[in-house]
């Protein structure tokens, strides 16, 4: 790893990189259904748009909830690292009542729009909306899921080295998550409510 | 539990490295403040009418590829450093592979597009 003489490269660093190429993989995988939604957004077939559907303050509260979660995780991970467990348990706190936030507001955009005729067999347009968002949604809501275990598994194990290195790996899907956020709000949200 | 024995051993060691490499308490903040400002930007050029608007796509393009690369190096930590190298490259190769697949996707769909007679015209042959 470009180390030299230096012997080979700690665990930690080797760990990140195998899973920073998972995480680029499930980035080529939603890529595919971003150029599925680029080519549909258009294909409404008399049913509701964009324009319509999207209300951009809900969103703009979504966008905030994520983003302050990448935040609040970053901060744990640095707790663990010096060995400040409170401050670790409230910064994971934070992050999974962050995460639970963004998905119920999420869920309730969909619940919405499915009652007001707008499902995902209304249209091509609202099949590739609900392919695209729903599959990062379930990414979140794997996360969460993925985050309880964690908080558990410290809890029981203490900060030690596998443990910790966990804790970086999930901290690396989450802030992931936020870039496909980011990727997903200006080509769906604020370039469809125009 | 043994598999982790060797490993508690060559990790002690990196543990110095480990507080420089994940960054500070700064850096998060850094890159939080970043992202809400890249953020709000987004949104005030979408619902602006004071801008070109033909225009504002390729604004929220360029703010959202800014975004990108502000979460990667303050947040995922993808920087210059000895032990990045792999990473970068590998993030390298991953951007190539997107830009095929949603350039390339994009491209092949509005060719299809322009070419393919409209479906009317169509069921008008088949009769």
């Amino acid at each position: 790893m470009a180390r030299g003489g230096e012997g080979p490269a700690p665990v930690r660093i080797v760990v990140a990189y195998g899973f920073w190429i998972f995480l680029l993989s499930d980035i080529i995988m939603f890529s595919a259904l971003f150029a599925t939604y680029a080519v549909l957004s258009g294909q409404t077939d008399g049913g509701p748009s964009a324009h319509k559907l999207f209300e951009l303050r809900h969103v703009g509260i979504e966008t905030l909830c994520l983003l302050f979660s990448s935040y609040t995780c970053g901060l744990g991970i640095l707790a663990v690292g010096r060995g400040h467990m409170r401050g670790f348990y409230l910064c994971f706190a934070l992050t999974f009542v962050l995460g639970a936030t963004f998905l119920g507001l999420e869920l309730s955009e969909f619940v919405g729009m499915v009652a007001h005729g707008a499902g995902p067999s209304r249209s091509a347009f609202l099949s590739a909306f609900f392919s695209l968002v729903g599959l990062h949604g379930a990414h979140v809501t794997a996360g969460l899921t993925w985050l309880t275990f964690m908080v558990a598994q410290t809890a029981v194990r203490g900060p030690r080295d596998f443990v910790r290195r966990r804790l970086l790996c999930f901290s690396l899907f989450w802030h992931a998550l936020d870039i496909i956020w980011v990727a997903l709000l200006t080509l769906v949200y604020l370039m469809g409510a125009r | 539990m043994e598999e982790y024995a060797g490993q508690q051993v060559s990790t002690v060691e990196a543990g110095d490295e480990q507080s420089e490499s994940s960054g500070s308490i700064a850096t998060y903040t850094a890159g939080l403040g970043f992202a809400l400002l890249l953020t709000g930007a987004s949104f005030l050029v979408s619902q602006t009418n004071l801008l070109w608007a033909p225009g504002v796509p390729a604004g929220l393009a360029v703010l959202a590829i800014a975004q990108m690369g502000v979460h990667l190096v303050f947040f995922l930590h993808i920087g210059t450093g000895s032990d990045n190298t792999n990473n970068v490259l590998a993030l390298g190769f991953g951007v190539l592979i997107v830009t095929l697949i949603v350039a390339g996707s994009l491209w092949i769909m509005a060719n299809l597009d322009t070419n393919m007679l409209p479906a009317s015209a169509i069921m008008e042959m088949q009769r």
